[in-house]
């Protein structure tokens, strides 16, 4: 048997991520790295936790925020977590077409997030004048915020250049890993928004 | 022949494995989606005043991401013992930063 025909099951076995040692390897480490995104994202949490009333005499988290908005990006993102459930389903039982077109459609939600959470900063710098130098507020909200952003944003293009790359090739016991660990980073994506839309918005609409 | 067969059934087998946890994960984010509304609406009709508010989305926020990591992530599958790990550690020393932050350092 070639190292071909390794890779190239007719059917994926049980756990296709974790069925050579370089997928378990993978696997392993990204729980890791997973480990240690907790903790920063953390330390950031810490921060705006701790200066989210140092308004500097500019508008609070009461008046800035609005509840509409960030349901909806919750609801994208949530359903985008819910599709790349979809992709690994079908990733186990080797339908690359359908994987693909669930893919897609995370790809397609979490762009829709992107561009709510975008629409939500230019109207906080427009509306209010609240900007990251407004007060320490808005260096930690920007900051906690953004860099989650950034992290949906590296997400996307992680996931749409998988699919370009795999596009012709299919699926195989080599890039089956790829897929299925950039799905744990978009689930993680999602876990770090619930304690965003929780901590940052809904804590704050309270005050 | 026989090997052909057994290899189907088999494969019959995993599919209806498969589909057995895409329910549970589905029925997971119906759970997640209601757990989110929940704490909209709590937070939006002002229903339970100032002190219980906080307390109770943080708690509907947690149970949501329980579900998440253990359904979605599948770390309630055999095998995740080092991610439980991982995690876990990681939350630990998270706890221990937001502590640190909101009580020592940025006052």
């Amino acid at each position: 048997m070639s190292n071909e025909d390794i890779l190239n099951p007719k059917q994926m076995p049980r756990e296709p991520e974790k069925a050579t040692l370089e997928g378990k390897n993978k696997f392993i480490g990204f729980w890791f790295f997973l480990g240690g995104e907790t903790v920063l994202f953390a330390s950031l949490f810490g921060t705006f936790l701790a200066l989210r009333n140092s308004t500097a005499g500019g508008p609070g988290t009461e008046e800035l925020f609005g509840l509409e908005l960030v349901f909806i990006m919750t609801m994208l993102l949530l359903t985008s977590s819910l599709t790349s459930v979809y992709a690994m389903y079908h990733m186990k039982n080797n339908d690359f077409g359908k994987m693909q077109v669930w893919l897609g459609v995370t790809v397609a939600l979490g762009l829709a997030f992107l561009g709510g959470e975008l629409y939500e900063f230019n109207h906080y710098i427009h509306e209010y004048e609240f900007t990251f130098r407004s007060s320490a507020l808005g260096s930690s909200f920007y900051t906690l915020v953004g860099f989650h952003g950034g992290h949906v944003l590296f997400g996307l293009l992680w996931i749409v250049t998988l699919m370009v790359r795999n596009a012709k090739r299919g699926l195989n016991l080599y890039n089956a890993p790829k897929f299925y660990i950039a799905s744990l980073y978009w689930h993680f994506i999602d876990v770090v928004w619930v304690f965003i839309f929780t901590v940052v918005y809904l804590m704050g609409k309270v005050g | 022949m026989t090997k052909d067969t057994n290899s189907t059934h088999h494969n019959e087998f995993e599919k209806a494995e498969h589909k057995d946890e895409m329910k549970h994960q589905v029925i997971s984010f119906a759970m997640m989606i209601i757990f989110t509304i929940a704490a909209f609406a709590v937070v939006a009709t002002d229903a339970i005043g100032k002190y219980f508010t906080i307390p109770i989305i943080l708690l509907l926020a947690l149970v949501q991401v329980i579900f998440q990591l253990y359904y979605f992530m599948h770390l309630k599958n055999k095998g995740h013992e080092m991610p439980a790990l991982m995690i876990y550690g990681g939350i630990a020393v998270a706890f221990m930063t937001i502590l640190t932050f909101t009580t020592i350092i940025w006052w």
